[in-house]
């Protein structure tokens, strides 16, 4: 768990009618951190009897010590964290958030960079942005959405002719195979959005003889909700539940069972947990484990991983 | 004669996976003296990696230069030595998109040499396909001098730039793609190990 911070809510601003910025700065107005394109924070929401964690990007300036700033999209199916920061977050708010982890940074070995952005997962190219004006390198950012309702980026982009922009509402789309050809030696391709976006780039850039080492991808993923089910843990012989809207690191959090995380995302590998028994079928929801650990089902990512059958012992 | 398989070593010391053909894309092959032999075995494995490929070949003295541009590659180019070859390597290489695949076979020093321009163009290691085929002599820079020593193939040996006695070591420099090399008798002047042929 990465070392947290107090601050204080100082911005709520709507981006769209579905997604809102928020800007954190310290009480004191004490300079934070600063950090590098792609990192994220995790924001603590204490709503009723859980303790949310969610990790978001951050979309300010790296090198601006003076704020963080996150945009958050409401999702109604989720399990309830963008719903709390819409709801009950306004200016004034005192939160606990950590000091940004980067999981998504630029490769300096790169010279040229392509972003690819899909949806929500326009925010942590907003910071890559700062960085790359800054590097003066060059680039070029696909940015596809659904509608200008979810297009959040839109305001918060420069006018540039390196930046496109694809609404599939009004018939646009991202073609694929023309942003991956021609691509000049060392370019390197970053893709964050939904898993179908990120597979599709993958796959894509594969038919196009592209190295893996060039290609760099982060999921936005939360913990899916799912049915209850209950863990035991083998070395106080504990019984939790784990209830449909939490995640299973949430539920050992909440017991009081402090395990080690980072992103809370399924990305970072930081709370994989040893599984002494296993009957039933664990619900591999990460980007961590590599095919053959999911199917010998020996380690589990709490984060965001789930369980269904009779029986999940974790070494803990 | 196949892949040479190189003594498990340090982590820095690098291993050659072998060349294994990516199909009709774009390429750029690059062989020295019996480097030669992996390109024709790739182009029996599947003749289709010729059809869009630039084959430069540095013989070294071997005899494999007629066979090599019988095979069909699109370009042919045959250089006298790798430091003539470079300004070819150099342009192909510098206009090259991604996705065009790169082939190395031969010699450590030339391998070295080639993939260390290719990483500084921003191109990742695993995109860069080699396999180790003839003399296992390596290129060695001097720690204090700095110069490079080609087709090192003893060890202790004399650097051919500042005369000093150097230890071969595994330590492996991918930005200079050159083994690094240390003065073996620093604490104990003229106190010298008897110098034998390395292995691979």
């Amino acid at each position: 768990m990465s070392k947290q911070m107090m601050l204080e809510v100082t911005e709520v601003e709507p981006l769209t009618p579905l997604v809102t910025r928020f800007r954190f700065e310290h009480p004191e107005k004490a300079p934070l951190p600063i950090f590098s394109g792609g990192a994220h924070v995790v924001v603590e929401m204490p709503d009723g009897e859980m303790l949310r964690r969610n990790a978001y990007s951050l979309i300010s300036d790296p090198n601006d010590a003076s704020g963080y700033e996150i945009a958050v999209r409401r999702e109604e199916t989720g399990r309830g964290g963008s719903r709390y920061m819409h709801s009950e977050v306004t200016p004034g708010t005192r939160m606990r958030i950590s000091v940004p982890t980067n999981l998504f940074a630029l490769d300096p070995r790169a010279r040229k960079h392509v972003l690819i952005a899909g949806g929500i997962g326009i925010t942590p190219f907003l910071s890559h942005l700062r960085q790359l004006d800054l590097l003066q390198q060059p680039f070029e950012l696909h940015y596809a959405a659904r509608s200008r309702d979810e297009a959040a980026g839109l305001k918060l982009l420069p006018k540039s002719a390196r930046i496109h922009v694809q609404i599939s509402d009004e018939g646009n789309r991202m073609d694929l195979g023309e942003i991956l050809t021609g691509q000049p030696i060392g370019t390197h391709v970053y893709v964050c959005g939904p898993e179908g976006l990120i597979s599709a780039v993958l796959d894509a850039a594969a038919r196009h003889g592209w190295p893996k080492g060039a290609l760099h991808s982060e999921a936005f993923a939360s913990p899916p909700p799912g049915k209850s089910f209950t863990v035991t843990l083998a070395k106080s012989g504990r019984t939790i539940e784990v209830s449909a809207s939490q995640s299973l690191l949430e539920a050992l959090e909440a017991a009081k069972v402090e395990i080690d995380w980072s992103c809370r995302g399924g990305a970072c590998g930081r709370c994989e947990t040893k599984v002494a028994a296993c009957d039933g079928q664990i619900e591999h929801n990460d980007h961590w484990l590599s095919r053959d650990e999911r199917a010998e089902q020996k380690k589990i990512m709490p984060c965001m991983s789930r369980f269904t059958g009779a029986a999940l012992v974790l070494d803990l | 004669m196949p892949n040479t398989s190189f003594s498990p070593s340090i982590e820095s010391r690098p291993t050659y996976a072998g060349l294994v053909p990516q199909g009709s894309a774009p390429s750029i092959m690059i062989a020295d003296a019996e480097g030669a032999e992996a390109i024709m075995d790739l182009a029996e494995r599947d003749a289709a990696v010729l059809d869009q490929a630039h084959l430069i070949y540095i013989p070294k003295g071997a005899k494999f230069g007629s066979k090599l541009a019988e095979l069909g590659a699109k370009g042919y180019h045959e250089e006298a030595s790798l430091d003539a070859a470079m300004t070819l390597i150099n342009r192909l290489l510098g206009s090259a998109h991604m996705g065009t695949q790169l082939y190395l076979a031969g010699s450590e020093g030339m391998m070295g040499r080639v993939s260390a321009l290719a990483l500084s163009l921003g191109l990742p290691l695993d995109a860069i396909q080699m396999e180790h085929r003839g003399s296992i002599g390596r290129p060695m820079q001097c720690v204090h001098c700095k110069g490079v020593t080609q087709d090192v193939t003893t060890d202790p040996f004399i650097c051919s730039h500042c005369g000093l006695t150097l230890f071969v070591r595994d330590h492996f420099s991918r930005r200079l793609g050159v083994f690094q090399a240390v003065c073996v008798d620093a604490e104990t002047p003229g106190v010298v190990p008897e110098i034998q042929e390395i292995t691979a």
